[in-house]
Parts: structure tokens; C-alpha cells; sequence
């Protein structure tokens, strides 16, 4: 009987939803600008590491190609959800996690630009706030989860599925938070609309937050079985090894 | 040892089809749901939110249909996941070969 409730309120919830990315156009002019503003630092220092990471442990360059290509598959997945729309995962988490957040600046970069322009999915004047949603926030927090689970000495399997959930759930969070500082409701201001975006995808996004966090789980562990030598590097820029000599 | 690997083994199994299930499950609950693309949708609850707002740009370039939109995207996650296995086979075929 329960449970038949809460398939009920499922689909009783309303149902508009959108996904992650802001459509073009669909931010004011000031709030555009400033969001592009606010990731040129980030794409700046993204270059530089990338740069490094090349340059330093060249034999990780397949390793970033690779994090960055599954950034590309899992966000042109398109997955349905309970309330009856479409969304998509994320698939910065292992990036985030492998090689750090400013990396994975770059990488959504690039992923959100070929949407933008190839698919009519987000746009150009979004770019900047959908790339600090997705480049930026949600790699924060999925490297600073996967941290913080590695400091407590958490599994290293369940550090990654928290670090790629929370970071996909943390995009949409921010998204909602941009669109509510765009579009304050008339009445109640920006918390109320706040709620409101977040409210609708907090159930959409859940599954897909789980989704994302076992397949990125999946591919990690199996880098990390058969690519030892390039694990080295990589828990050299984790930090949790030295460079020998 | 042989112990582990099958637990391991089990748990991979039970993760797939957690995966497949997630994906699946909302298709058979809410059979009659449209599962539109939502970026659409954002349209609506930005205008419901602020009814002044005029959109001040638009996609310099739209897919002609929905059959080309999902071509792109399909090819978008063709190369994605061509590149991750190229590395992983790569990765498994040296780890084999030493």
C-alpha cells in the first residue's frame, strides 16, 4: 500500500522538467556575460594543467583523452526519468576524481561547445554559466567528495560512486541556482524559485545520479586493474604519492 | 581468493542490471509519459517564472529533425565510447602481453 503511494506522488509531480544545460538565449544578457567571466580563470588554469599533465606524464595523455571521452558519451545519453522527460548524466565525476577539477574545466568546455553548436542543446550565450554548472561545480564537488572518502578511509570503489553522484546531482543544483538568480519568482524572489527548479529535477536527477556513479565506478576500476603503470602518475597528481627521484 | 572473485563477479553482475533497471523502470511506471526532449520544458517554466522574459538569442544553427538531432548525438557517444575502449583494450591487451 505504501509503496503504491509513493508511485503515486511519482507520478502526480509535475511534469516539466528540464535538463542540465540552459537553453540559448534563455539568460539575461548581464547574467550571460558574468558567467562567461567567472570560467575564463578556470579554463585558463585547465589549459596550464593539461599542459603539464602532458608534458610531465606524457604516457596519461590516452588516460585524459579517455576521461574526456567519457564525459562525451554519457552526456549525449539521453535517459528517460519518473516524471516522464528526458535527461542526461554528467561524466565529468572520473575526471574530476583522476586528474583534478580544473581539468575537467577544459573538458566540459569542449563537450557543452559541440552540443551547443552541432545539436541546438544549451547554446553560446549559456556556454559560460552551463560549463561552470557542469565544468566546474560538479567536478568541485565530486573531487572534494572523493577527497574527503579517501581521508576516512572509504572504499575506493564507493569514494568514486559518491564523488560521480554527488557531482552529477551538484550540476543540476547549480543550474537551478543559476536559472533561480535569472528568473527570481515575481512574488517570493529567488528562493522560491529555487525550490522550484531544483523541486522538479531532485527526483528526475536521482536515478541518474546512481546510473552515473556505477558505470563511472566500472570504468575507474577497470583502469585502475589494467593500467598500473599510469596509476602511478595519476596518484601523483592525487596527491597521494610522491615523485620518486 | 576464488571466493572474492565470484562475490566480485556477483556484484558486477547486480550493478548492470541496477543500471538497466533504472533506465528501463521509469518507461514501464509511466507508460504514458511522452519522454520529450526537456529542454524544451525549461521554456515553459522560465515563462511561468517570468512572464516579461523574450529569449535575446537563438541557435545559430538547429538539426533540420529530431532523426538528424539524434544521428548527432548517437555519433557524439559512438566516438566517446570508441576512444574509452580503444584505451581500455589497449590497456588489458599490455597488461596481458607482459
Amino acid at each position: 500500500m505504501k509503496k503504491r503511494n509513493f508511485f503515486l506522488i511519482l507520478l502526480l509531480l509535475p511534469k516539466d522538467a528540464f535538463s542540465m544545460h540552459i537553453m540559448e538565449g534563455f539568460l539575461p544578457v548581464y547574467w550571460a556575460a558574468f558567467w562567461w567571466a567567472v570560467i575564463l580563470p578556470f579554463l585558463f588554469f585547465g589549459i596550464r594543467n593539461i599542459k603539464k599533465i602532458i608534458t610531465e606524464n606524457h604516457e596519461l595523455k590516452m588516460m585524459l583523452a579517455a576521461a574526456g571521452a567519457f564525459a562525451f558519451v554519457l552526456s549525449a545519453l539521453k535517459l528517460p526519468s519518473m516524471t516522464g522527460s528526458c535527461s542526461h548524466p554528467t561524466g565529468v565525476g572520473l575526471g574530476a576524481v583522476m586528474f583534478g577539477p580544473s581539468v575537467m574545466s577544459v573538458l566540459g568546455f569542449i563537450v557543452l561547445l559541440f552540443q551547443a553548436l552541432l545539436l541546438a542543446h544549451g547554446g553560446i550565450t549559456t556556454l559560460g554559466a552551463n560549463t561552470f554548472s557542469m565544468g566546474i561545480a560538479g567536478p568541485l564537488i565530486a573531487f572534494f567528495v572523493f577527497r574527503l572518502c579517501r581521508k576516512i578511509k572509504i572504499k575506493t570503489s564507493v569514494a568514486v560512486f559518491s564523488a560521480a553522484a554527488l557531482g552529477d546531482l551538484g550540476t543540476y543544483l547549480v543550474t537551478s541556482a543559476q536559472l533561480a538568480f535569472a528568473h527570481p519568482d515575481i512574488h517570493a524572489g529567488v528562493p522560491a524559485s529555487f525550490a522550484k527548479f531544483a523541486g522538479i529535477f531532485a527526483v528526475t536527477q536521482l536515478p541518474l545520479a546512481i546510473i552515473e556513479g556505477i558505470v563511472t565506478v566500472f570504468v575507474y576500476n577497470l583502469f585502475q586493474t589494467y593500467a598500473r603503470e599510469e596509476f602511478r602518475g595519476i596518484e601523483i597528481i592525487q596527491g597521494y604519492q610522491r615523485r620518486e627521484s | 581468493m576464488i571466493r572474492t572473485m565470484i562475490k566480485n563477479r556477483i556484484a558486477q553482475v547486480a550493478m548492470i542490471i541496477l543500471v538497466i533497471g533504472l533506465a528501463v523502470f521509469p518507461l514501464i511506471v509511466n507508460k504514458n509519459a511522452e519522454f520529450a526532449g526537456a529542454d524544451d520544458r525549461a521554456g515553459a517554466a522560465i515563462a511561468e517564472q517570468n512572464p516579461d522574459y523574450k529569449p535575446w538569442f537563438s541557435s545559430i544553427w538547429t538539426p533540420p529533425s529530431s532523426e538528424v538531432a539524434s544521428m548527432l548525438f548517437a555519433l557524439q557517444a559512438a566516438a566517446g565510447s570508441g576512444v574509452v575502449c580503444f584505451a581500455v583494450g589497449f590497456y588489458v591487451g599490455r597488461s596481458r602481453s607482459t
